[in-house]
């Protein structure tokens, strides 16, 4: 079809390389703390955090880049962000 | 199918041809993105192919250089989406101002040893309202339910739909990225950013904005400032003549909810 001339960008991971290498602090959740409450889930802006309710979440370091929303958002500070070793 | 024009935006996805955002996009000229998802929209239909065309463009390449486009597109009714997400300056080039810097404002072209910009931020979404387009609304990256709604709403909707999408730029405005959350949320509460949506011919305020119609449940404006360096500079009277700008603002997006109310 004529639309495959068009040089078109198409979904896929990794598409800016390994992200998470830009990270100078890194998250760490204290899952004892954590409620469950998804509220990192919803603010990350790289979708790295997945959550499911009853699972409580986890972080794809790979490309998670540190910005540090999540721990500011979460409202019983079980992320913590941590420098990263280099 | 997305457009983006030259934006923050075409750095975020990644690189071609293979994108970090979760539908099939073009890279488009600077001022074309809303004229281009007219030609999509109209080869979808010719083609009986079930698609979207939604431009995701910054206020630099909506207010300012694909303006005449957008607007086109506006008075034509394309069946496109188009999101402005608005972080107040030409952020991926270096912190240029746009119409939609607010007054006052430090960029590298509004420098603060000059006081900021000069003139007062363009309401681009009252803008698209008076096109007469079927759905226009503002939204915030702090509520992003809201946007979901918005969006999906939109998406029923057959004809030019806008939404003015709020979006802090932490270089851009000087302050901490783990705070661009609680920035755009602190533009909501002080009633600097105004949620409303204008759907079918009814206008209408969306919470949590409609708490802030009474000025007294505002926080001071000074709040939402005060977390961003490129207002270090101001005096109390520009934020006082800032506050007196916001309860115009105000003033006229209830009038308008007023006229065009349910």
């Amino acid at each position: 079809m004529g639309l495959e001339l068009i040089p078109i960008s198409r979904p896929a991971p990794g598409s800016g390389g390994l992200t998470g290498t830009w990270r100078t602090l890194k998250p760490l959740v204290d899952l004892a703390k954590c409620i469950d409450c998804g509220i990192c889930w919803l603010y990350c802006p790289e979708a790295v955090i997945d959550w499911e309710k009853g699972k409580k979440i986890s972080i794809d370091y790979a490309y998670c880049k540190g910005c540090g929303i999540c721990a500011h958002e979460c409202p019983v500070k079980a992320i913590e962000m941590a420098p990263e070793e280099t | 199918m997305l457009s983006i024009p030259a934006s923050c935006a075409s750095v975020v996805q990644g690189l071609g041809p293979k994108s970090g955002i979760g539908m099939p996009l073009l890279n488009v000229p600077f001022a074309s993105a809303a004229s281009v998802a007219t030609g999509i929209a109209e080869a979808f239909k010719q083609l009986g192919v079930k698609g979207r065309a939604v431009v995701w463009a910054g206020d630099g390449g909506t207010a300012d250089i694909g303006f005449a486009a957008v607007s086109a597109a506006a008075e034509r009714n394309s069946d496109v989406l188009y999101v402005m997400y608005d972080n107040e300056a030409y952020m991926n080039t270096g912190i240029q101002r746009s119409s939609e810097t607010p007054k006052y404002a430090w960029t590298t072209t509004t420098p603060a040893y000059a006081g900021g910009k000069k003139e007062q931020k363009k309401d681009v979404a009252l803008i698209m309202l008076a096109h007469g387009a079927p759905y226009v609304a503002t939204a915030n990256i702090a509520y992003p339910q809201d946007l979901y709604r918005k969006l999906k709403r939109a998406a029923e909707i057959e004809g030019f739909k806008f939404i003015h999408l709020f979006a802090p730029c932490p270089p851009g405005w000087s302050f901490d990225p783990s705070l661009t959350v609680e920035v755009a949320r602190k533009a909501v509460e002080t009633g600097y950013w105004i949620l409303w949506e204008y759907d079918d011919g009814v206008f209408k305020l969306n919470p949590p904005s409609t708490i802030y119609a009474d000025k007294s449940k505002r926080r001071p404006l000074k709040e939402y400032l005060k977390l961003q360096g490129r207002f270090a500079h101001l005096t109390d009277e520009q934020i006082a003549e800032l506050e007196k700008e916001i309860d115009k603002r105000w003033d006229t997006v209830l009038k308008l909810a007023k006229a065009f109310g349910k």
